[in-house]
């Protein structure tokens, strides 16, 4: 990933709640370097999320709704790890 | 044409709202549906604000639940201010709650409902009917979800009436002429590195607290108290900066809270012995104690070296013998929170916790209607033209020295409508925009090009780190004399040291380590009023506790603290006890 890209996500990545952005902060250090474009977007898809619909994902409350590609869920296995 | 640089594009607006939380959106929504031409500036979209994380509801005495009124809201929110709160501003607030709660409804707001389709309200510590006799219900909320559901609904409202947003842009310095006239901000663009002066009749600044100012704050990241720091190299004074709201049990290093239910199902606190200090400190309800009780035997013991961890910066909550099962079933997300946050099984070990900050009760001073004022010519409440505060950095005062829980959200409503009544009011009288002062975008230009050509300099992240250590060592919940002096020399050493950071990375497109770094010379100066206001404060009243000053003393210290960048210097005001038309709630001894 360049610079201006991971900057870019590493600023979409502060959140409302201090929960998020303790895990996704974490996820960056981890495992930024090896994100791929598929895998990007499927980060960025879960940002969208509201902050509290994002924490109850993160922390295991809730499940991803089924039927999204591959990728949005092995994306949340990483950060569920975080 | 000023001198704001020469390629330093110029916008005009009637007035700018800095900061779009519940505060800001609240302002701009009555300023847009006046017909306001209003630019709100908010370094994230607005619903990733962190009036998202507010749980508790909003205060206000609808009177849902059974009888209320706005007497006794005042009379639980003057002394919950252990008496520093003004009562006229606090008057202002309680009566003007419930009308504010109803708007948010009309506005869409998914408030829980009784059977009858009136609000329902929740209990909540502090709040009381008939002063202080017996608990009320006086917290409306929207499920657990109540910052976050008003936030959607004033957003959504905004964009309805026209609001014009500048998401990702930070705002910087704040632009006075030689009368100290406010005419607007300089700002960041993040999406281009591009500086931009934001030129208004009306600023208003929303912008939320300061908490990571602390190493263990429940604030997020985003909370780095960028309107204090630009009053402050304004020279307006910060107001009472030395109360802050803690809680006893933050997971340490991190700052997420482990809820006070973890203790009342049998979990109790140990040192680095083993010992079950509350013990010593509270015979009868050791662990159980009262917040306050806690924090301060928490606080002792990492003081006097009994604290754990590799630094012995925090103590351990022990609930491992409580059981897998009653942990999983009477405290759900608890293991999950110690696992994330603190690498540590509750059911095998304790969990590192620490006094962690959650709410500023300080701020930037204004009177009731939002307007910024400070001393002038013997009037200790000169208003400063064109310039208005609002929320968790504005200081009315409403919460004194503790904030009764619940008035965040109240005071946010409130005073964010306030502020934008008052600004549509001065731009009534105030037609002409005046022009930009030569100076007007110096001050930041001149910081960013320090970041640009500062070489051998020191890593902001560092600086932000000791910063952050220090308040929470020297400044913490429980106030030592030694440590506090000791701090203010330490706290002065590191702010010098913030004038010297530098930035690796200098490209312009969505340089987060810039943004860091232009952040961090607003925590410093929140830092440093903190410390140096908590030092000079030989008392213990509300959030502030000195182990050498037990008990309030109103004699010499029932005033305002005023705390000026330049020299920290500080100044004083006096606490106004005049209601607006109800009695003065005269001071007198806290007790719950």
């Amino acid at each position: 990933m360049d610079v201006v890209s991971f900057n870019r996500l590493r600023w979409n990545c502060r959140r409302g709640l201090l929960e998020n952005d303790l895990v996704l902060e974490k996820f960056l250090e981890r495992h930024a370097e090896s994100l791929d474009d598929v895998h990007l977007a499927a980060l960025n898809t879960l940002l969208e999320l509201d902050d509290n619909s994002l924490w109850s994902l993160l922390s295991g409350r809730t499940e991803y709704p089924e039927g999204s590609g591959a990728e949005i869920y092995e994306i949340l296995a990483l950060l569920r790890t975080c | 044409m000023a001198n704001v640089g020469r390629n330093t594009p110029v916008r005009k607006f009637d007035a700018i709202v800095v900061g779009a939380g519940g505060a800001g959106l609240r302002a701009a929504l009555q300023l847009s549906e006046a017909g306001v031409k209003c630019a709100v500036l908010s370094k994230v979209f607005p619903t990733r604000s962190h009036t998202v994380a507010a749980q508790g509801g909003v205060g206000a005495s609808l009177g849902n639940m059974g009888e209320d009124n706005w007497n006794w809201h005042m009379y639980d929110t003057v002394k919950g201010s252990d008496w520093l709160g003004d009562q006229d501003a606090i008057e202002f607030m309680v009566r003007a709650a419930p009308e504010v709660v109803i708007e948010l409804e009309h506005f869409g707001m998914p408030f829980d409902r009784n059977e009858d389709g009136t609000i329902y309200q929740r209990p909540f510590g502090g709040h009381s009917m008939n002063f202080g006799e017996k608990p009320v219900q006086r917290s409306c909320c929207a499920a657990d979800r109540t910052g976050h559901a008003m936030l959607h609904a004033l957003y959504q409202r905004n964009v309805r009436a026209n609001t014009q947003f500048f998401v990702e842009w930070m705002a910087l310095d704040l632009i006075r002429d030689p009368s100290g006239q406010v005419l607007g901000v300089t700002a960041l663009e993040m999406e281009t590195g591009e500086v931009m002066v934001f030129h208004a009749r009306a600023t208003l600044f929303a912008t939320g607290g300061a908490g990571r100012i602390y190493s263990s704050t429940t604030n997020a990241f985003i909370n780095t108290g960028d309107g204090l720091g630009m009053a402050a190299r304004a020279g307006i004074p910060l107001e009472d900066m030395e109360f802050w709201q803690f809680h006893p049990t933050g997971v340490a290093g991190a700052g997420v809270l482990i809820t006070e239910g973890v203790r009342g199902e049998g979990g109790y606190l140990l040192n680095k012995n083993g010992e079950r200090f509350m013990e010593r400190y509270a015979p009868n309800l050791k662990d159980l104690a009262s917040r306050d009780v806690v924090s301060r035997a928490m606080a002792t013991e990492i003081k006097e070296g009994r604290g754990a961890g590799k630094e012995g910066d925090c103590v351990l909550l022990k609930l491992d013998h409580l059981g897998a099962e009653v942990i999983d079933k009477r405290l759900p997300g608890i293991r999950e929170i110690a696992k994330k946050f603190a690498n540590v099984d509750p059911v095998k070990d304790p969990i590192p916790v620490v006094p962690t900050v959650h709410y500023q009760m300080g701020g930037i001073p204004t009177n009731y209607h939002g307007e910024v004022v400070v001393p002038k010519n013997g009037n200790a409440n000169s208003v400063v033209p064109g310039f208005y505060a609002a929320g968790e950095c504005g200081c009315a005062s409403v919460h004194g020295a503790n904030r009764l829980g619940t008035n965040s959200l109240t005071d946010l409503l409130v005073f964010g409508k306030a502020s934008g009544n008052s600004i549509i009011r001065y731009l009534k009288e105030n037609p002409g925009l005046k022009d930009l002062p030569k100076d007007a975008g110096d001050r930041s230009l001149s910081r960013l090009a320090r970041l640009e050509s500062q070489t051998n300099g020191e890593s902001y992240a560092e600086v932000a780190k000791d910063m952050r250590r220090t308040m929470q060592k020297h400044c913490g919940v429980f106030r030592f004399p030694d440590t506090l002096a000791d701090g203010v020399k330490k706290i002065r050493e590191i702010s010098d040291r913030v004038t010297r950071t530098e930035i690796k990375d200098k490209s312009k497109v969505f340089n987060t380590a810039r943004i860091e770094a232009l952040e961090l010379d607003n925590l410093i100066e929140v830092a440093r009023a903190t410390m140096v206001s908590a030092d000079a404060r030989t008392e213990s009243r509300g959030a502030h506790d000195r182990s050498d000053h037990h008990g309030r003393d109103d004699v010499n210290w029932l005033k305002h603290t005023l705390w000026y960048k330049e020299g920290d210097r500080l100044d004083y005001k006096p606490v106004n006890l005049k209601p607006l038309t109800a009695e003065s709630i005269e001071p007198k001894v806290r007790t719950y």
